[in-house]
């Protein structure tokens, strides 16, 4: 099946994706790298590393203007966590981060979803996170599979194998095409209190289909350093849950480069965390060299400040990239305050592809020095991992073991606090429910676990039953709804005019759901910043007002205050006065012009404003100014008079007057604006010169309020001053 | 018993302290492997209820029908024997397909009766 490709310019079309889905199937199976060009990516003026190859449609860094828009793309896959509980606006959330650079797309499930014995079906809404289920899979799928035409990369797509359903998830995981999951037994027993036996047993079934279908694994070890209390003491333990959970999908027939660490730098600023990180990190990657490394960013000191979150992730891909991440996941800055918000995403990816971009190749440039604290720190670890497992041997294994809180226990082993989480063998959800195999014991499928009596000279296992679902996808039952009241069906009706119609309301999570954020400094001290800031935004008529965020900047002179609320109206885009996109003349037509009128302008920074570096870089031909298009000026300075700019254009003839005035207080700007078309109409050159203001508070409808002929904001360059300029004087008969 | 710990603790490091870098990445492994092995065998060994679902998935048989089929194979005794076991037997007993044995089984838990 070929997906529809997608347009740039146009959303993604839900319901086409929700069309026809009960015949769809994945058009590829199992994990994919990125493609990593062995001899480094050159891309506008630069070499680079340790790049992979770039897209084919993306959006870069803010800064990448300046860099002939490359958008250099981490050799490592790039994980994004998405999930708010409706499938159908996750995928634009993809498409999104796809487009900044995210290849592997993870799916959290529903709260509650690991204790549901058995599969769900259909679309019902969750709550932090998604119902999984095999149509949610598919039209997500189907998604990816337009995405990843669009942006010229493969999107990884990944959910979760855990919870008494474990078998069944990896099946429907297997059959529908998921590329990446979560499965880690020791998870299981440890935070879900899954039954210790039945967590295990379901593992190796679960392991061994999705061994079959080439599904990358990624285990559960790092909710040990983000449960614990102290989660930079708990490294050794980690060290062992990891490597049980690798010993374990080995055995069970696990290809090594298919099985990931979930590995977390356990400690956060203002703690010195390089010194408990960098030796952890490498500890574990010599021990685990063989397998792959998820490198994720620490959640555990994540507090509501986003630009807190952001610079500890930074140092995080940092460790990564002084060791080794062959995948890098990110964490949303906003995860200590609410359930991520699409641009929360893009932050998250944003800040990898940054530290990556700089410091791209680091390890050639610098090495670890092994010789020293660090040497010692990474051998202490790894010592201590191993007498932890030869305690745990001694004390009669794994299962002995959690029984007697041999794990998450918040003191660096040997030491214990004795708050492990301690586990009954007979206790737990699902205690008691295996069942010991008769020696006729029988499943007549492909990749099923351990012992099995199949009939004599059966060669493949599901041949008995003429091939089971993995060999022939067309046997798959697909079941559309179980209550159409709880269905995405019925939420998309409700969100039609927002996704479809004319009518626009903000969104940070669904459709239509008018969250905003207010940013605001309040001149008062904690205690009364937060409610001030709530009443304000009752008063500009926000819904359910509620502060997210308070930082002190001093104890009496004021508070950062960050609140959010819903917008209670809609605006009909139709009403809305959209500007005409400004149409450059080609280059060569410009500088005919320029040429014919001999165009000459007088320039300068006016008001009390010393600013001048706005305006060279409209004018000077080193920065693409108008000079560079034969336009000839007389730079007047800065803090020039409007009359002696005008006169000055009277004496040397100039057909047009630039004026910049980058900063202003109290609407300065617009006042010089007008005094400049004023005094050009008393000395009665108004219709002679063409007269063009600039700056950073200035925008492109000024000019018809101020009386001149082009106003310019941010980002404007000296072609479209002199694509101005030579229209007005094309419009005037002059060229 | 922690000070006892402790001390233990200490002991086995002398040992493991005078091991090379190779040596104690291998005693890792080495113990890694020595601690799965008894899981391995229970897994070998075992199934469970939704193990056995996921062999009925596999061989085409919708979720909501597997989770009716493997409580009647379990009310019947017959989870050892496998759920998928069961209901080909009864595919074959009946001739119907996978799907129709299925159903039959939630129809009638007695078609279970006399498989084995």
């Amino acid at each position: 099946m070929t997906s529809q490709p997608l347009d740039p310019n146009t959303k993604l079309d839900i319901e086409y994706i929700l069309q026809d889905l009960e015949n769809y199937h994945p058009p590829r199976k199992g994990w994919t790298w990125r493609e990593v060009p062995a001899e480094g990516v050159d891309m506008g003026p630069f070499h680079f590393r340790d790049m992979a190859k770039p897209l084919a449609k993306s959006i870069g860094l803010p800064a990448s203007k300046y860099f002939d828009h490359i958008d250099p793309q981490p050799s490592c896959v790039v994980t994004t966590e998405i999930a708010s509980g409706r499938f159908e606006d996750d995928i634009r959330r993809m498409r999104m981060a796809a487009w900044h650079g995210a290849d592997h797309i993870m799916v959290i499930r529903t709260t509650g979803q690991s204790h549901i014995d058995g599969l769900l079906e259909g679309t019902p809404e969750g709550i932090g996170g998604v119902p999984i289920t095999r149509k949610q899979i598919r039209a997500s799928r189907k998604a990816c599979d337009q995405i990843e035409e669009e942006v010229g990369r493969p999107i990884n797509f990944h959910s979760y194998v855990s919870g008494v359903a474990g078998p069944e998830v990896a099946v429907l995981f297997a059959e529908e095409g998921i590329n990446g999951a979560h499965q880690d037994p020791q998870y299981n027993v440890l935070y879900r209190n899954v039954n210790m036996y039945r967590s295990f047993v379901d593992a190796a079934e679960a392991k061994k289909v999705m061994a079959g279908a080439r599904i990358f694994q990624i285990d559960g070890a790092h909710n040990a350093n983000a449960t614990a209390k102290a989660g930079w003491l708990v490294m050794p333990e980690l060290m062992v849950q990891h490597g049980i959970n690798c010993a374990f999908s080995v055995a069970v027939g696990m290809d090594k480069s298919l099985i990931g660490l979930s590995t977390v730098p356990p400690n956060s600023p203002p703690a010195p965390k390089l010194w408990y990180d960098l030796p952890y990190a490498v500890a574990l990657r010599d021990f685990f060299s063989e397998f792959k490394m998820r490198a994720q960013q620490n959640t555990r000191y994540i507090e509501a400040d986003i630009e807190e979150a952001v610079r500890t992730h930074t140092v995080d891909t940092l460790i990564s990239m002084l060791t080794r991440a062959d995948i890098q996941s990110t964490i949303t800055p906003d995860e200590g305050r609410n359930v991520p918000w699409h641009y929360n995403n893009i932050r998250g990816v944003q800040t990898v592809k940054q530290t990556w971009a700089a410091l791209d190749g680091i390890k050639e440039l610098v090495s670890l020095n092994h010789q020293g604290p660090l040497g010692e720190m990474v051998r202490d670890l790894k010592e201590r991992a191993v007498a932890f497992l030869e305690e745990l041997v001694e004390e009669g294994g794994y299962f002995a073991g959690v029984e007697k809180g041999f794990f998450v226990d918040s003191a660096k082993y040997p030491e214990r606090n004795g708050d492990g989480i301690a586990r009954d063998g007979k206790g737990g959800v699902g205690a008691g429910s295996l069942v010991l195999r008769d020696a006729d014991y029988m499943a007549p499928v492909c990749d099923h676990f351990g012992h099995n009596a199949l009939p004599a000279g059966v060669k493949k296992a599901c041949d008995p039953i003429q091939g089971c679902t993995l060999c022939k996808p067309e046997k798959i039952v697909f079941i559309d709804e179980l209550d159409p009241e709880d269905s995405c069906h019925k939420r998309l009706e409700k969100t039609l005019p927002y996704r479809k119609g004319n009518f626009i309301k903000p969104e940070a999570e669904w459709a239509g759901d008018g969250t905003v954020l207010i940013q605001l400094f309040v001149p008062q001290n904690e205690d009364i910043a937060p409610v001030y800031a709530v009443e304000m935004a009752k008063k500009m008529g926000l819904l359910d007002p509620e502060v997210i965020n308070t930082m002190v900047l001093h104890p009496s002179e004021g508070c950062f205050v960050e609140v959010k609320g819903k917008v209670a109206f809609d605006i009909d885009k139709t009403t809305l006065k959209v500007p005409e996109k400004e149409i450059i003349l080609p280059e060569q037509e410009l500088r005919d012009a320029v040429k014919k009128v001999g165009l000459k302008v007088v320039a300068g920074t006016v008001g009390e404003d010393e600013h001048s570096v706005g305006l060279r870089e409209i004018l000077d031909i080193k920065h693409g100014g108008i000079e560079k298009y034969g336009v000839k000026y007389h730079y007047l300075g800065t803090s020039v008079p409007i009359g002696k700019l005008v006169d000055a254009a009277i004496e040397t003839g100039a057909q047009a007057i630039l004026i910049s005035t980058i900063i202003s207080h109290n609407d300065v700007h617009r006042a010089q604006m007008k005094k400049l078309a004023e005094l050009c109409r008393e000395k009665g050159i108004r219709d002679k010169v063409v007269l063009v203001a600039g700056g950073t508070q200035v925008n492109r409808e000024m000019a018809a309020e101020t009386g001149l002929d082009a106003t310019f904001g941010r980002g404007t360059k000296g072609i479209h001053v002199v694509n101005a300029m030579v229209k007005v004087l094309k419009a005037r008969g002059v060229v | 018993m922690t000070d006892d710990r402790i001390a233990r603790f200490e002991k086995r490091r002398e040992t493991l302290k005078k091991m090379n870098d190779e040596q104690l990445k291998a005693r890792f492994w080495e113990l890694c492997n020595k601690v799965v092995e008894p899981v391995l065998d229970l897994a070998r060994t075992h199934t469970s209820p939704s193990i056995e679902r996921a062999v009925l998935l596999r061989m085409g048989v919708d979720s909501v029908s597997s989770h009716g089929v493997v409580d009647r194979v379990q009310e019947a005794g017959l989870l050892a024997k496998g759920a998928g076991h069961c209901v080909l037997k009864v595919a074959q007993k009946t001739g119907k397909d996978i799907r129709g044995a299925a159903q039959a089984i939630l129809d009638d838990k007695t078609v279970l009766n006399g498989l084995f």
